[in-house]
């Protein structure tokens, strides 16, 4: 907490893919920032950007169809766009480790977990097959896995989804990373080892001071883990804040409406959810003024002309609504 | 929600609550797969007990929830009630009649009262179909509405009540979002005026302002309809809003059944206790206050299950005799059942 600086920087950021059916705005004029350690969770539904989002960091959105149309990324002083290859290769699993939603296709199927592990280790970090091979060893067992010797001579089919995804985080941290983007990472896994996962990533990051993104679409698992959370819907940022704001004083109404969608465990049986209306908009379709506003409980006539522009309510509390202020009253009744 | 200290509840005190006859009862359902290995000549390597004794019952309107992790069989059970598989051994007695014994024509007439909603509506819906088609195949096969005039007319009927626009009829699954999907497919189940519905997984592939839109068309229709789901699913969340009972599996076997309240609120199994100390709740303070204690361990293999309880291995209780005797599921309050001899 007392190392405040912005490790990542994300200033208007648009990503688009051609599509038969036309330009898909997929990212939208995104803006964010991740301090030095600190756990962000980004969240949304399917198609809402979260994942390009991801992958542009990386530049990892291939080209053609895709494309970055514009913005900056800048990752502890350095602008990530305008780096040459292999410039951001060394960058890319080296600074910046990536966990992914599928451990099965995100590891080669045909080489050892020792092989993807030793192989990342000697190029980044320059060391020599057995120093690599020493701290393969090491990093497994950081993630729970245990007989690290011989699990290093296996395949990823050897292995559980579960302790795939441990491999995946070991490999995202084999570099010594400032930061690790992990998009769904818990997604294809059960209940009970996603927990295990998650408490290990949390866990990993807090004692090696690591910065980490969770992007997922699960919102217990954004309240659990995150100090800050950015709100998603059809490619842009509709809120951010503090978990507390997010979760507690809600002040976009797409935020709003998420929270009731989800039934919770701790509260008593018997009450109806309220869904939010409609389907999320198609993006190969210009939007005119707000997104959201088709679904909005809360639309006025300016809502379909002009775009909400993100502005805060309260220190680090951000929401793109016109009509951002009328959602309190409703949220201390509902308290 | 104290622990059972208090005056001991005299045996049944419970009767009465159930004096209706269950819509469904399953009696000691064993469905036991073969897996065999070998190329050319296949050699039966292993059995797999899917599903191993597993009973209970749902009542007329009821929402019995099975929940569990992948594998432990909660798929199988609703497939050997709507006899997709045929189980090993045990019995499913429906309105009366029991479904092991009947003949195949005595069969198909009682699977018009028993529909199935699947997961992926991508999947489970033919693409070279239109939806009219889909909702109206299982009323021609079955020889309802065999005009086909009528039967366009329930068709329309039914997209309405499932909250779907009658001129989606015309239209392809692929036209439609994963949502509409959805809505289709339970259109389809409720084509043949069920009285039972096995939900498979049946709002898991949705987004959550999409579940929710879903979750209630499934509590409106069974109001409506009197209807009785068996709701498959491994959101936890979701299964605690939508059931009256739920019924934990873990490889194979029943651990824990109980009301939906008493299961959350008073989970007794070390299983339960664990899956929902595990399924995070969408509110920061709430987490913060919740020990984050992990389950140790990782689902055993199916084909070598551990001995006695199959739960031992990861038990935080095991003692010896765990590791010998297979524990019953005994009546702990009225109307929760555990297996586990430790609570």
């Amino acid at each position: 907490m007392t190392d405040t600086r912005a490790l990542l920087e994300v200033e208007n950021l648009y990503t688009q893919f051609d599509t038969s059916a036309g330009i898909v705005r997929a990212v939208d004029g995104v803006s964010y920032t991740v301090k030095e350690g600190e756990t962000v969770g980004i969240v949304g539904e399917s198609g809402c950007g979260k994942s390009v989002n991801a992958m542009s960091i990386l530049r990892l959105i291939p080209d053609p169809p895709g494309r970055i149309a514009g913005g900056s990324i800048r990752f502890a002083g350095r602008n990530l766009l305008a780096m040459s290859e292999a410039e951001i290769r060394e960058v890319r699993g080296g600074q910046i480790g990536m966990v992914f939603q599928e451990p099965m296709t995100s590891l080669n199927p045909v080489l050892t977990i020792g092989l993807q592990l030793c192989e990342t280790m000697e190029l980044h970090l320059k060391l020599s097959p057995e120093q690599a091979q020493a701290r393969a060893v090491e990093l497994l067992g950081m993630v729970g896995i245990s007989e690290p010797e011989r699990r290093l001579q296996q395949y990823p089919h050897h292995l559980s989804g579960g302790m795939r995804q441990r491999v995946m985080i070991a490999l995202a941290l084999s570099c010594k990373p400032k930061l690790i983007i992990a998009d769904e990472p818990t997604t294809a896994l059960d209940v009970t080892i996603q927990a295990q996962i998650l408490e290990l990533m949390k866990d990993l990051s807090n004692r090696l001071g690591v910065a980490l993104v969770v992007i997922t679409h699960n919102l217990g698992v954004v309240a659990r883990y995150a100090d800050r959370v950015y709100v998603m819907y059809a490619g842009k940022i509709v809120e951010s804040g503090s978990a507390q704001d997010i979760y507690h004083r809600p002040s976009h109404p797409y935020t709003l409406g998420l929270l009731r969608s989800v039934p919770r465990m701790d509260r008593p049986r018997g009450e109806r959810l309220i869904p939010i209306d409609g389907h999320p908009p198609d993006l190969t379709r210009e939007i005119h003024g707000c997104a959201y506003r088709p679904r909005c409980s809360f639309a006025v006539e300016r809502c379909a002309k002009e775009v909400p522009r993100i502005e805060e309510l309260t220190p680090g509390h951000a929401s793109a609504c016109f009509e951002k202020t009328r959602l309190e009253p409703l949220l201390e009744k509902a308290s | 929600m104290s622990a059972a200290t208090g005056p001991a509840v005299s045996p049944g005190a419970s009767a009465g609550v159930q004096t209706q006859q269950p819509l469904l009862e399953v009696r000691n359902l064993k469905m036991h797969f073969t897996v065999a290995d070998g190329l050319l000549v296949r050699n039966k390597a292993a059995r797999i007990k899917a599903v191993d004794d597993v009973s209970f019952t749902i009542a007329r309107g009821e929402t019995l929830g099975l929940v569990g992790e992948s594998g432990c069989g909660k798929t199988t059970t609703g497939r050997c009630i709507l006899h997709l598989e045929k189980p090993t051994s045990g019995d499913i007695i429906f309105e009366g009649q029991n479904l092991t014994k009947l003949s195949r024509k005595a069969l198909n007439e009682k699977r018009e009262r028993m529909q199935v909603i699947f997961q992926d509506p991508y999947s489970s819906l033919n693409p070279r179909m239109k939806v009219g088609s889909i909702i109206g195949e299982p009323m021609k096969v079955h020889g309802i509405y065999p005009n086909e005039k009528e039967r366009d007319q329930r068709v329309a009927q039914l997209l309405s009540v499932c909250g779907l626009n009658p001129k989606f009829m015309d239209r392809y699954p692929h036209e439609m979002s994963g949502g509409q999907r959805q809505r289709v497919g339970i259109a389809r189940a409720l084509s043949l005026n069920p009285d039972f519905i096995v939900c498979d997984e049946a709002v898991s592939a949705l987004d959550v302002s999409i579940q929710a839109q879903v979750i209630n068309l499934l509590e409106n229709l069974r109001e409506q309809f009197n209807l009785s789901y068996l709701f498959i699913a491994h959101d936890l969340s979701v299964v605690h809003h939508l059931c009256h009972r739920v019924a934990v599996m873990y490889l194979g076997r029943l651990v824990e059944l109980a009301d939906s309240d008493e299961l959350f609120s008073n989970p007794l199994h070390p299983y339960t206790q664990a899956l929902l100390e595990a399924v995070p709740i969408p509110d920061p303070d709430v987490e913060k206050q919740r020990a984050h204690r992990v389950m140790k361990g990782e689902i055993p293999s199916p084909i070598n299950p551990p001995s006695g309880c199959v739960f031992h291995p990861r038990c935080p209780l095991a003692v010896d005799s765990c590791r010998q005797e297979v524990p019953e599921l005994r009546e702990l309050k009225p109307g929760h059942r555990v297996a586990c001899p430790r609570v």
